[in-house]
């Protein structure tokens, strides 16, 4: 039908049969809006389609700009990975159930690190105090990180960690415990998050200020391109921007916002884009809204790839390739009814399966009560399992494309997005528009907007505020963090402080300091001398924070 | 002259995730009340004397790390020592049920679980302080 | 209930934080006992040395406070801090933030930091925050900063109760320095453009010292225009070199005085308007025929002037 027929034929029936319908009967709303607060028509047509070129902006999996996927066989060579993020108390128990993750089908690792590590301080610190081992696994040294690994082939296992201010130091062990595995560096597949940005924007574990950690940030692009060509050296996140608020839209121009700086970073002093770019990964939530949520995933996938070949004149088509972990909103999981979240889980993940995600962690269903145990784990990696299994959703790729609302969604989510990167722009770049606040403020006032709505019901939370249950059933075994890891890791720690070599760790801390002073040394290489040596993550975060000082945070 | 009631938002220990605590503080400050909030990482030490040089009539401590079982006793132990354990302390993010009861014996007044709404804990506090 | 007025007196003058502080909300709610109790702080205490801080919001000034007590906690000197942030009209409630850039002086024992919303004040000055600076001299605080954010006349009118009032600016306020209203210019003691090591940040020093320029003439202090980095602590002891330089200035030229009696004046206004908004302007208000009188005027039948007359003044 010739596009004027259309545009004739759907007036005809907005008029006439929907519109007659709609004044007999109502709508269920005055107004239908997306999680994210954009208008949903009640219908999406070819007309929709009218301004969107195919071979442009949709093109074909693994080719440019890689709306359909980064992929040409995506899902049916390989599934994504299944990667359930793990860690609390000690490196043994956090062992314990890496082991029974991958025993009961889970095909890549994601370590949960505890505050103190995540924040660069040793189990025996002031401030450590109460935290040891409660929201990941406690590593103070070397020795800790030999039996996180313990039984687990390096070679044929990829590990994301989840560690930013200090993830040079823990790449840095992972890289010698493989080593004393007797497994090479450049056979080691896996991430770190390594995303300083949206710390400071979103989830509050940085170390040093901005100017320094993009130095650090910047040293282990160039280590792993020569060292470790198989090791994603950032996980550019918007989950926590999203889990802090933000609404979908800003979750993906923050994001790709976030990616442009740290391109530009090491662009600025003298990498060769193409040399990194391939590299660099990306991290999004899956949230509720399942037609947002696609769309999303796919507008990332194009903007990026714009981004790098306008921008950055990237030449290899991996630098354009957008390759992301996705997880599911952990922060649309309820307390009460918790069984409710097994059906938000669920659909959450299938967002991430249309929208051709790499990797996948799916949330148990206890969440918003505790860690997960075994059997709530388990239940969130069946989910991923029956969905690659026995619904048909991996089978052809990207199914949604051609969808009148997803497709339009997703292009109005690369100008909606583009909009925000330009306003960036203007304030010079996301470093300096986290330092003004606006990213923050930006988030925060989602953040309330949607608080209100949940609070007057224009945004139904099953069992929160409708269906609600006057005594709802307590959840029974919740996971508790064993009460003596704190004493056991301490005690520990002690230990290996009195049988390594002193003298050495403080030569080899000695040149972490020359390295950080000097702004032409990698700063891995003396970083991995002193992992060697066991000396702890406090000792080489101190070196750094005596260098580069700590970050204040400025705006609420 | 109108009495006004001031709270004290806190975020104790290492723990990041401050959402909650900045929406509550604008819930409380939109009800009318006046609300000092300290940031990230405060330490018992540091929230006790935001508190008494505030003179606050309540402190609401948010925590998603695990870590209240260590810090809500030192906090009200430094309140005690300070002889402003007149201050009702509330306290928000995941806390484990099972925990509910020590805490209310170590002097906390509620703890609200995610979810509830705003109101609430508006409502809660008008009462405690009159 | 009435309290005992000397015993407090007594208590907050040994420094005792849980009556300082309690006494400040005393003021702050206008109670009967803050009455008696500031009867007595009237007639008995001198006041200390006050340095009023304001700025747009992101200059920094919070973290350049911070580095200045820093600075004044070395030689031992006492301070108490008075962060001002502003009442919604909306709500009546404040969100008070100021505490989050002076976490590292947050615990040390000689210093105090208050937290102050401005309330129903008209304009911006809140008649609590003089009463506070005298509760803190009585404490024993050596310096008092008075710190608020915007360069509007309300924070104009807050700060020019110091006895040195210090301007942060950054370099990128650009064009709005030329609209900064004229009190600006006059009241500012110090001028600081901080965030120096952002680009045009000399450019920005220029424009104020033109700005300045209008103040010539012998004994006339001259306010200089100072390049801080407060994150990264440059240039705060040349502030801190001015800020001597000028307490020094207003006591060699005996402005001290004059200054005092003009804070007292700015008080006693503000007290005198907020007592008559209390007993006449607010009863009127509540009064429904307050309501009948507006209709009346709309509908022509009546006009303001007359009506007042009729209200307030007979």
């Amino acid at each position: 039908m010739s596009d004027e027929k259309l545009k004739k034929t759907e007036k005809d029936w907005e008029e006439n049969k929907y519109g007659k319908t709609v004044n007999r009967f109502g709508e269920r709303k005055d107004e239908f809006k997306s999680d994210s607060g954009r208008t949903i028509k009640p219908l999406y047509t070819p007309l929709d389609l009218e301004n969107i070129d195919y071979e442009e902006s949709i093109n074909y999996p693994g080719q440019y700009p890689f709306t359909r996927g980064v992929y040409p066989t995506m899902y049916r060579s390989k599934f994504w990975t299944m990667r359930q993020y793990a860690g609390f108390g000690n490196a043994k128990e956090t062992n314990q159930r890496f082991r029974y993750l991958l025993d009961q089908g889970q095909t890549g690792l994601s370590v949960a690190f505890d505050l103190p590590t995540q924040i660069g301080y040793d189990s025996d610190h002031p401030l450590a105090r109460g935290e040891v081992g409660k929201v990941g696994v406690a590593i103070d040294t070397l020795a800790d990180m030999e039996v996180l690994f313990d039984q687990i082939p390096l070679d044929e296992v990829s590990t994301s960690m989840t560690i930013n201010a200090p993830a040079s130091i823990l790449l840095a062990m992972y890289m010698v415990v493989a080593e004393k595995q007797g497994v090479n560096p450049d056979k080691l597949a896996g991430t770190i998050q390594n995303d300083i940005l949206k710390e400071y924007i979103a989830r509050g574990t940085y170390i040093f200020p901005p100017e320094p950690s993009l130095r650090i940030i910047t040293d282990i692009f160039d280590y792993c391109s020569k060292e470790m060509p198989r090791w994603n050296t950032i996980s550019i996140s918007g989950y926590h921007i999203r889990e802090a608020g933000s609404d979908a839209i800003q979750e993906l121009a923050f994001t790709i916002a976030d990616g442009i700086e740290y391109v530009q970073a090491a662009v600025d002093i003298g990498m060769d884009v193409d040399q990194f770019a391939p590299r660099l990964s990306f991290f999004f939530n899956a949230q509720m809204d399942l037609f947002e949520e696609i769309a999303k995933f796919r507008a990332a996938r194009r903007l990026w790839a714009e981004v790098m070949e306008e921008r950055f004149n990237a030449k290899k088509d991996k630098s354009k390739m957008l390759r992301f972990h996705t997880q599911t909103a952990g922060s649309a999981l309820t307390a009460q009814q918790p069984m409710n979240n097994i059906m938000r889980v669920t659909l959450q993940a299938l967002s991430a399966v249309l929208g051709g995600t790499q990797s996948l962690h799916t949330n148990s269903y206890d969440e918003a009560l505790g860690l997960p145990t075994e059997d709530s784990v388990k239940i969130a990696l069946r989910t991923q399992q029956v969905l690659a299994h026995e619904t048909g959703a991996a089978d052809t790729i990207d199914p949604m494309a051609g969808s009148y609302y997803v497709e339009s969604l997703t292009d109005k989510f690369v100008k909606e997005a583009k909009e925000y990167i330009d306003k960036i722009d203007e304030l010079g770049g996301m470093a300096k528009a986290i330092e003004a606040g606006f990213v923050q403020r930006e988030i925060q006032e989602s953040a309330y907007q949607t608080q209100k709505k949940v609070e007057n019901k224009e945004k139904v939370v099953v069992g929160v505020n409708k269906f609600t249950e006057e005594e709802s059933k307590k959840a029974e075994n919740l996971l508790k963090v064993n009460p003596e890891v704190e004493k056991h890791q301490i005690n520990g720690l002690k230990k290996i402080k009195e049988k390594r070599d002193d003298s050495k760790v403080n030569k080899a801390l000695q040149k972490v300091k020359i390295a950080a002073q000097s702004e032409d040394k990698n700063l891995m290489y003396p970083i991995i001398e002193a992992v060697k040596e066991y000396a702890t993550i406090g000792e080489i975060s101190d070196v750094l924070r005596d260098e580069y000082g700590e970050y204040k945070a400025q705006y609420i | 002259m109108e009495k006004k009631i001031k709270v004290l938002i806190a975020k104790p220990g290492l723990d990041g995730h401050d959402r909650g605590a900045k929406v509550i503080a604008r819930g409380l400050k939109e009800a009318g009340m006046e609300v000092v909030y300290t940031g990230l990482r405060q330490t018992p030490e540091q929230i006790v004397r935001s508190a008494v040089q505030e003179d606050v009539d309540v402190i609401g401590l948010s925590i998603l790390s695990g870590a209240h079982t260590y810090l809500f006793p030192e906090i009200m132990k430094r309140l005690k020592d300070a002889n402003r354990d007149d201050i009702a302390v509330i306290a928000g993010g995941i806390i484990p049920e099972d925990d509910h009861t020590e805490l209310k014996e170590l002097g906390i007044k509620a703890v609200f679980q995610p979810g509830t709404p705003i109101s609430d804990i508006v409502d809660f506090i008008k009462n405690e302080v009159n | 209930m009435d309290i005992d007025i000397d015993k407090l007196y007594k208590e907050i003058k040994n420094g005792n934080e849980n009556k300082i502080a309690k006494a400040i909300s005393m003021v702050e709610d206008g109670t009967k006992n803050a009455l008696k109790l500031m009867e007595k702080v009237y007639k008995n205490v001198e006041p200390s040395y006050m340095v009023g801080i304001s700025g747009p919001p992101g200059s920094g000034k919070s973290t350049l406070t911070q580095r200045i007590v820093q600075l004044w906690r070395k030689e031992d000197i006492k301070v108490g801090i008075i962060a001002i942030d502003p009442t919604s009209h909306f709500s009546g409630g404040a969100l008070l933030g100021d505490r989050i850039r002076m976490n590292e002086i947050a615990t040390d024992s000689g210093v105090f930091i208050r937290s102050m919303a401005t309330r129903g004040s008209m304009g911006g000055l809140n008649s609590s925050i003089y009463d506070t600076v005298l509760l803190f001299s009585l404490a024993g605080y050596d310096y008092i900063i008075i710190e608020t954010v915007g360069v509007g006349q309300n924070e104009i009118d807050i700060v020019k109760l110091a006895d040195t009032t210090i301007f942060v600016t950054v370099p990128e306020a650009g064009d709005e320095i030329q609209a900064y209203k004229a009190g600006l210019m006059e009241v500012g003691d110090i001028f600081v453009v901080n965030k120096s090591d952002r680009p045009n940040s000399q450019q920005m020093v220029l424009t104020i010292e033109q700005l300045v320029s209008f103040k010539e003439g012998k004994d006339i202090w001259k306010p200089p225009v100072l390049s801080t980095n407060a994150l990264k602590n440059e240039g705060v002891s040349n502030i801190n070199k001015w800020i001597n330089k000028h307490h020094t200035y207003l006591k060699d030229n005996n402005l001290l005085q004059k200054s005092r009696k003009n804070v007292i004046k700015a008080q006693m206004i503000n007290l005198m308007e907020k007592t008559l908004n209390e007993k006449y302007i607010k009863p009127v208000l509540k009064d429904k025929k307050f309501e009948k009188y507006i209709d009346l005027i709309y509908e022509k039948k009546e006009d303001p002037y007359t009506v007042i007359e009729k209200l307030l003044l007979n």
